[in-house]
């Protein structure tokens, strides 16, 4: 297959090796799982236990609400202890609600829901009731509810799905293990997807730096012909969305649209997988694979990790640390979260915790820009993150939303290449935040502005409708004028609420 | 356990690259061409290249003091050794001790500082003070000598060096004249180029850099293999320098083609004056040159062609140093014209059309 090429990015320190050759383990039981209600993009989910109630395993403790959500399930069987606040796996360190479960031990399943037998086959409704019901979200680490880009394909015509193996973070081999050591539930989920999707093929596209599992998913999409298993180059960030599309097609998604515009949808391999499990065995997601590596773990490893364990759970379960480490990050180096402490708990979109020393991390204080230019040859999406950066530091927002901060990925590939160690991407998450916010309370405010000039319309119509009535009244001496000033006050009140609804 | 949470968003992970590591390279590769020249034009040159070097650096230290900055982050990056660096090696070798403070002052004080420090000037701060310096002293700026290498016969020695250099006085019989300054001066004694000419120096000579000539430009093998060594260390790309030598190429071409007598050929402009030691080291200046690939096309052409002009029409034999001073003015115009390309936009800004083919 052609494959071309993509603007930019960069090929940083991988130090895959520290935990690729680890097989996947399973995490021993944690003494307490804390299951965050809110742990995909969309509305939380609403909690369907109460504390003292008993769960087994697989049994679904909060479910979804509103159009983008995700419902979540008991990893084990045990006791409901409490539902509590716990600090977020995020920058913040804020408190989110969580189910707090005490695991009794005994693994005890739920009734789960048949096997769907024939899922290559079946009306894509019943996968895409499966693939909700089974709280599955992107386990690339977006967290994304799945079953919204699985029906990218009702209004679109979708030639394929991509499924994305390319797992350019350093460090992170979760996906790169599950492909080599369950490739055929990886390639079964992908082809259940595509079907849902009505696509008529699959190409899986893997970074060169991960034969292994070239190799078995190769094997494995042998009797496949619609499955392409497809080598792509090592090249930072190649396992963004549009650029494994365009890598893949040459198709470049234009500006403010969906790779599902140009005819593909993509997902993680790892979502492939727990598709396969929801669909062929009807359980839901309730564990995920995360790497633990660095170089101040102990022992890296890659764990099969029950949603909810604390971090200190996996830390312990590969030895610990060694001294004290420079950065603690959740997910990959180059786009993942600091981790505030050693209490969160792993939740969906975890791939990954880091542990990393000073000489891993590389920081240094920031220093002036010598417009060196590697920012600008090396950003993937064609941007300029030193002019942006020199809006922002001056406050002029809108100048960097006119140069494309909001287009701006995050792939932290200028901030990485600075010579100078200027954060450019706090710069532009900063940027980007406060654009929203701004936007927001434009929104707000015009849809406020609009209400009032409906209202004072609306009272001068009834005004004028006194006035005319009064008028009546005066020249007839009739009492009709009575229900038209009857009702003003009625309007008015209902609608002066409005606004502060909005 | 107290681990400290980061304040700032990802990556939390880095190149090896920094502001020292670039400067030090570029410093590494100017060794050999300086080197070679040192040698070439003995001890006077070596004198007023420590003075330049040393004034610079001591600018550097002033400036900061005044500023109220904190001395070492800022002296450490190498940037104000570098700028002496460049600009010693733009200056006659046997001009006066005063030549390098002066041009110190200029270069650091006013041509970067005063704009801010590292990172802030629009001009390239030796050009700034190696053009103020030509402008206000032009007798001292175009006094040059042939090769006089150290110890040789007739190579003044460490003590007639101390006179040349902080004594102002060069000793009779040892001046001599550029390739471009000749011509020049020929050109306006009513003597065709194409006669002039014949007097030079061979290509041999002047590749290798046995010619008078500014105490490091002379050496065009020395230089080209350090800029070779910046463009393998991808410190630098062959943007600028090729397009910069490529326009002086064609352009001198051009003008030698149609009047023979009045234009000297592109091999002379490549070879003569700054061309090199401007293509790869002064006009790559990161600081005052356009951020994209593209732009740097535009700058380069500009500096090329600007020099044939200069070089070809104004009342200065060499034309590097205005050339790319006012290349230097353009480069924001250029870094707002020359934006890449936004992912899933077209050149104008549009997104592109949805599943059409580019």
């Amino acid at each position: 297959m052609k494959l071309f090429a993509i603007r930019g990015g960069i090929h940083p320190d991988y130090r895959k090796e520290l935990a690729s050759d680890k097989a996947i383990t399973a995490l021993p039981m944690p003494a307490r799982l804390q299951i965050l209600l809110h742990q995909h993009i969309g509305a939380p989910a609403r909690l369907m236990v109460a504390p003292g109630e008993r769960v087994r395993k697989g049994q679904m403790i909060a479910q979804g609400q509103g159009p983008v959500s995700a419902p979540t399930h008991a990893p084990t069987s045990g006791v409901i202890e409490s539902v509590s606040e716990v600090t977020a796996p995020h920058a913040s360190g804020l408190p989110l609600t969580a189910v707090v479960l005490a695991p009794d031990g005994l693994d005890e399943w739920a009734t789960l829901p048949d096997p769907i037998t024939d899922a290559l086959t079946v009306a894509p409704q019943q996968i895409w009731d499966r693939v909700a019901q089974a709280g599955i979200v992107g386990l690339g680490g977006a967290a994304f509810p799945s079953v919204i880009k699985l029906h990218l394909g009702v209004q679109r015509k979708l030639e394929m799905l991509v499924l994305n193996g390319a797992e350019c973070e350093p460090y992170l081999c979760c996906d790169d293990r599950l492909m080599r050591e369950q490739a055929a539930e990886v390639v079964d989920g992908a082809r259940i997807m595509a079907h849902a999707l009505g696509a008529r093929q699959v190409i899986v596209g893997i970074e060169e730096n991960k034969p292994e599992a070239l190799e078995a998913m190769t094997r494995a999409a042998a009797e496949f012909p619609d499955v392409t298993i497809q080598p792509v180059p090592v090249q930072y960030p190649m396992g963004s969305e549009r650029h494994l599309v365009q890598a893949l097609t040459g198709r470049e998604t234009p500006a403010m649209k969906l790779t599902a515009d140009i005819g593909a949808v993509v997902h993680n391999v790892a979502t492939a997988q727990a598709v396969h499990q929801a669909v062929r065995h009807g359980r839901p997601l309730i564990d995920r694979v995360v790497t633990v590596s660095g170089r101040a773990v102990r022992e890296p490893r890659n764990i099969r990790t029950p949603i909810g364990a604390p971090v200190a759970d996996l830390i312990a379960f590969c030895g610990g640390l060694v001294g004290v480490p420079a950065r603690l990050v959740l997910g990959g180096p180059m786009m993942g979260q600091p981790l505030p402490n050693l209490d969160v708990p792993v939740i969906k979109g975890t791939s990954g915790i880091l542990a990393l020393d000073a000489q891993e991390t590389g920081e240094a204080a920031p220093g002036p820009c010598i417009r060196c230019g590697t920012c600008v040859s090396i950003c993937p999406c064609g941007l300029v993150p030193l002019e942006m950066a020199a809006f922002i530091r001056t406050d002029d927002l809108k100048g960097a939303a006119n140069l494309g901060v909001t287009e701006c990925l995050s792939c932290g590939s200028c901030s990485w290449a600075c010579p100078s160690h200027i954060p450019l991407v706090q710069y532009f998450n900063y940027a980007k935040g406060m654009l929203k916010t701004k936007e927001r309370e434009r929104a707000k405010s015009e849809h406020t502005k609009m209400q009032t000039e409906a209202h004072r319309a609306r009272m001068e119509k009834a005004e004028a409708a006194k006035l005319a009535a009064k008028a009546t009244k005066t020249t007839r001496a009739s009492a009709n004028g009575a229900a038209a000033t009857g009702t003003a006050p009625d309007t008015r009140q209902s609608r002066a609420e409005e606004p502060t609804e909005a | 356990m107290m681990i400290e949470t980061a304040t700032t968003s990802a990556p939390y992970t880095h190149s090896a690259a920094s502001v020292q590591k670039t400067m030090n390279t570029v410093i590494l590769a100017l060794v050999p061409a300086t080197a070679f020249n040192l040698y070439l034009f003995g001890w006077p040159a070596m004198f007023l290249f420590s003075v330049t070097l040393f004034s610079c650096v001591a600018m550097e230290g002033l400036a900061l003091l005044i500023r109220g900055r904190r001395l070492l982050p800022t002296l450490g990056d190498s940037s104000a050794i570098l700028t002496g660096w460049l600009l010693a090696m733009t200056l006659p070798p046997w001009a006066p001790w005063w030549t390098g403070v002066l041009g110190a002052v200029f270069a650091i004080l006013l041509g970067k500082q005063a704009f801010g420090g590292l990172g802030q000037n629009l001009f390239n701060p030796a050009m700034v003070a190696r053009v103020a310096l030509l402008v206000s002293f032009p007798v001292a700026l175009t006094s040059w000598v042939g090769p006089h290498p150290l110890f040789w016969t007739g190579t003044p020695g460490f003590q007639e060096a101390l006179n040349i250099t902080f004594g102002g006085q060069i000793p009779d019989g040892f001046s001599a004249a550029t390739a471009l300054g000749f011509v020049k001066t020929e050109l306006s004694r009513g003597i065709p180029v194409s006669q002039s000419m014949g007097q030079l120096p061979d290509l041999m000579d002047m590749g290798l850099g046995l010619r008078a000539g500014s105490l490091g430009e002379t050496s065009l093998v020395l230089i080209l293999a350090g800029g070779l060594f910046l463009m393998w260390k991808k410190i630098i790309t062959w943007h600028i320098p090729a397009a910069m030598l490529g326009t002086l190429f064609v352009v001198a071409t051009l003008g030698h083609t149609a009047n023979p007598a009045r234009f000297a050929d592109g091999t002379f402009h490549l070879m003569s004056g700054a061309a090199f030691l401007g293509a790869f080291f002064i006009a790559t200046d990161y600081v005052t040159s356009p951020v994209s690939k593209s732009g740097q096309i535009v700058f380069g052409c500009g500096v090329g062609l600007l020099t044939w002009v200069i070089r070809s029409f104004a009342g200065y034999p060499e034309g590097v140093a205005f050339a790319v001073l006012l290349m230097n003015s353009l480069t924001p115009i250029i870094d707002q014209y020359t934006r890449p390309r936004r992912f899933g936009r077209t050149r104008r800004g549009e997104p592109l059309a949805p599943l059409g083919d580019k």
